[in-house]
């Protein structure tokens, strides 16, 4: 799981372009949007392509990425008991 | 029917790695790729926007013109009602140059949205409204070269019919790392006339 958190993490810094975070500046717990990593909706979209291209999970319903992508560990959580690649 | 005088109260170029402001040249780098060089210019003017990372490039050519112009501009004000005009060549063709690459493969295919949401040349107002709170009219036109007339005009229009109390007008041109901005305020107030002779003049100083 720690391994798991930790690609998240990087995935999210590279695919969201977030050029002054590395992996340590993202707690397990942070709000990944609002006042946490100030992600926006694009970026949500970003975060499902990403879950269906790298773990074969597809949000069927956009409004599913509010619940999973809160934090790292919830996300991290999701795909371990959904992933199927 | 007579036309009020406007004035261009401040202008902003940025090519070949360097930007001036009303003349006189505020940031230089040498031997930077357009990716190095705004980066270099965002740390430069202490700009804190991270957003600015996830922009194209002409986005980020846009937002670094406006941000010089617009920075001193808005700070009392509540009610700002700066419109943008603004107009380049290429469109957001270098965006969309990539966008194809990366949906053009079938066997590896990506349709990112954070991409996508850049093809379109008008989204670079989009950002510059985001960070100036801006509610105000904004055009871009894609003109095959440098129209200053065309510019005046429509400029003059939206004070004269008060839809805007200041206009932030603009040429931002970038294709495959050959890029040039050409911003300026027009205002009630100012030195320099806001006039299409004084235009060509500024655009190819």
């Amino acid at each position: 799981m720690e391994a798991l958190k930790n690609e998240l993490k990087s995935k999210i810094i590279e695919i969201l372009n977030l050029e002054e975070i590395t992996v340590s500046d993202i707690n397990d717990d942070d709000a990944l949007f609002g006042d946490g990593l100030g992600l926006d909706s694009i970026d949500a979209l970003e975060l499902i392509v990403m879950l269906d291209k790298d773990y074969g999970i597809k949000l069927v319903d956009p409004k599913e990425g509010k619940a999973i992508f809160q934090s790292i560990e919830i996300m991290a959580t999701y795909i371990t008991e959904h992933r199927v690649k | 029917m007579s036309v009020n005088k406007n004035y261009i109260k401040s202008f902003c170029t940025i090519q070949k790695n360097q930007i001036f402001l009303n003349g006189e040249t505020v940031f230089s780098t040498e031997d930077d790729l357009f990716a190095g060089f705004s980066k270099k210019a965002y740390q430069h003017f202490e700009i804190n926007y991270p957003k600015f990372f996830k922009m194209d490039n002409l986005s980020k050519l846009t937002f670094l013109g406006a941000e010089l112009l617009l920075k001193e501009e808005n700070k009392n004000s509540e009610d700002n009602n700066t419109a943008l005009v603004f107009a380049n060549k290429s469109s957001s063709l270098d965006t969309d140059v990539k966008y194809q690459k990366s949906i053009s493969d079938s066997e590896n295919y990506y349709p990112s949205p954070a991409v996508f949401v850049y093809t379109l040349p008008n989204i670079c107002l989009g950002e510059i409204s985001i960070k100036h709170q801006l509610k105000s009219e904004n055009a871009f036109f894609i003109f095959a070269d440098y129209d200053a007339v065309f510019m005046q005009n429509y400029c003059t229009i939206l004070l004269e019919t008060q839809k805007a109390d200041k206009v932030l007008c603009g040429w931002v041109e970038y294709y495959n790392e050959d890029y040039k901005a050409f911003l300026y305020l027009v205002d009630k107030k100012g030195k320099i006339e806001h006039n299409h002779e004084q235009l060509k003049k500024l655009y190819n100083q």
